[in-house]
């Protein structure tokens, strides 16, 4: 360590002609702090409009559109539904859900990889958030980036469709760890995808020490009763004047029945 | 490549500090990252001269430290190095821990250039 200013760096002295026209600043800020900002704000704006803002992540394909689909066509009728559609390119997906009788903002991000929110803010400004219950955010087809971008949601949901294999909350930890609920798709295929497991895809998520509930559905040949349900039981918690201070997370946790007996075994 | 717009966020905010202390340049700047942050260091390294072009920070040093992952388990009570893909406490099995480390993203620290003018003091909101 360099004695004179105690910068750690050992060729200090090299990149310094003088060992005093250099000045250490410690700053110890998120590098994600701009985008975070931004983030905070949209997120008032969704919450002085009451509404629930739902993230979907997913790999491209994984059915997130279709998905979407159906929940219009389940709930639209009870809840006003809107979308922020964001795609590398094509209207096709804001096409489709506007063909189902609700409002899509299109964010055609080019080559980036991910939706931040900053963009999320401009579309929600095309939208109007008080006239709305849910908003759905479909993010970029992508396991990885989308996962690094706060946008202002109050959840984020997984699709991770049946033909990608049961392993990927391992292979994508950093994605699957931010989830708040998983949903297992396209499961009118497990007849004849032998090698799937949806009890493994929930072992899978305790080895990342998170308890989000893993739901298995077909967008094609429902039912969606246990997605649904969850939906409304966060708009409803939206719509709570009071929210009481949540219980720790491991009081809850504790109490959550089904856990496979291997990981809920006693300390030796 | 999500690192190039990390790395832009990066450099608009080691130019900021560079804006307040008066310093015409920035000559290193450091970040720890953490295995499950989502960045690739890599990445990181490749991106920071593009994102960099034409801004104090041209030609500055990019200095990555990599946190260990780390969980807490409320079980044993004990905290200990975990792997990025198994969180489950390696001391007792337990699968309820706390990430206490390992997810970091952090700007830590900007060298700046001379001469340092005297700090500006910034004005009360």
């Amino acid at each position: 360590m360099c004695q004179t200013c105690g910068c750690a760096l050992p060729d200090h002295l090299q990149h310094a002609s003088t060992e005093h026209d250099v000045h250490t600043v410690e700053v110890l800020e998120g590098l994600k702090s701009h985008n975070d900002a931004a983030a905070r704000h949209n997120r008032e704006h969704f919450d002085r409009a009451g509404l629930l803002v739902v993230n979907l992540m997913s790999s491209p394909g994984a059915g997130k559109t279709r998905l979407l689909e159906a929940t219009i066509e389940a709930l639209g009728g009870r809840h006003r539904l809107a979308v922020i559609e964001g795609d590398l390119e094509t209207e096709n997906d804001a096409r489709r859900i506007r063909a189902k009788g609700v409002p899509a903002v299109q964010i055609t991000t080019g080559s980036a990889c991910h939706l931040d929110a900053t963009m999320v803010h401009r579309a929600a400004h095309a939208l109007s958030l008080d006239e709305l219950d849910i908003l759905f955010i479909e993010n970029v087809g992508n396991l990885v980036c989308p996962a690094s971008f706060d946008l202002g949601q109050h959840a984020n949901v997984t699709l991770l469709s049946t033909p990608e294999g049961d392993d990927k909350p391992l292979k994508y930890p950093v994605m699957f760890r931010s989830s708040d609920l998983v949903l297992v798709t396209k499961t009118d295929l497990l007849p004849v995808l032998d090698d799937f497991d949806v009890e493994a895809v929930k072992e899978h998520m305790h080895r990342l020490a998170s308890a989000a509930p893993v739901m298995a559905l077909s967008s094609k040949s429902g039912p969606l009763d246990a997605w649904l349900e969850w939906l409304e039981a966060g708009l409803a918690e939206r719509r709570r004047p009071f929210r009481p201070a949540p219980s720790p997370d491991g009081e809850r946790l504790l109490t959550r029945p089904g856990l496979p007996g291997h990981l809920a075994s006693t300390a030796p | 490549m999500h690192e190039l717009s990390l790395c832009r966020s990066l450099v608009r905010q080691a130019t900021l500090v560079a804006a307040e202390h008066g310093a015409p340049g920035i000559r290193r700047v450091c970040v720890r990252i953490g295995p499950l942050s989502g960045v690739e260091a890599e990445l990181m390294r490749e991106a920071f001269p593009l994102a960099s072009r034409h801004t104090a920070a041209e030609g500055a040093r990019l200095e990555m430290t990599t946190s260990p992952v780390r969980v807490h388990c409320p079980r044993c009570e004990r905290e200990a190095e975990a792997r990025v893909n198994d969180l489950s406490c390696p001391l007792c099995g337990h699968w309820q821990t706390r990430l206490t480390g390992g997810d970091e993203l952090l700007l830590v620290s900007v060298d700046l250039a001379a001469p340092i003018a005297a700090p500006s003091v910034p004005s009360s909101p």
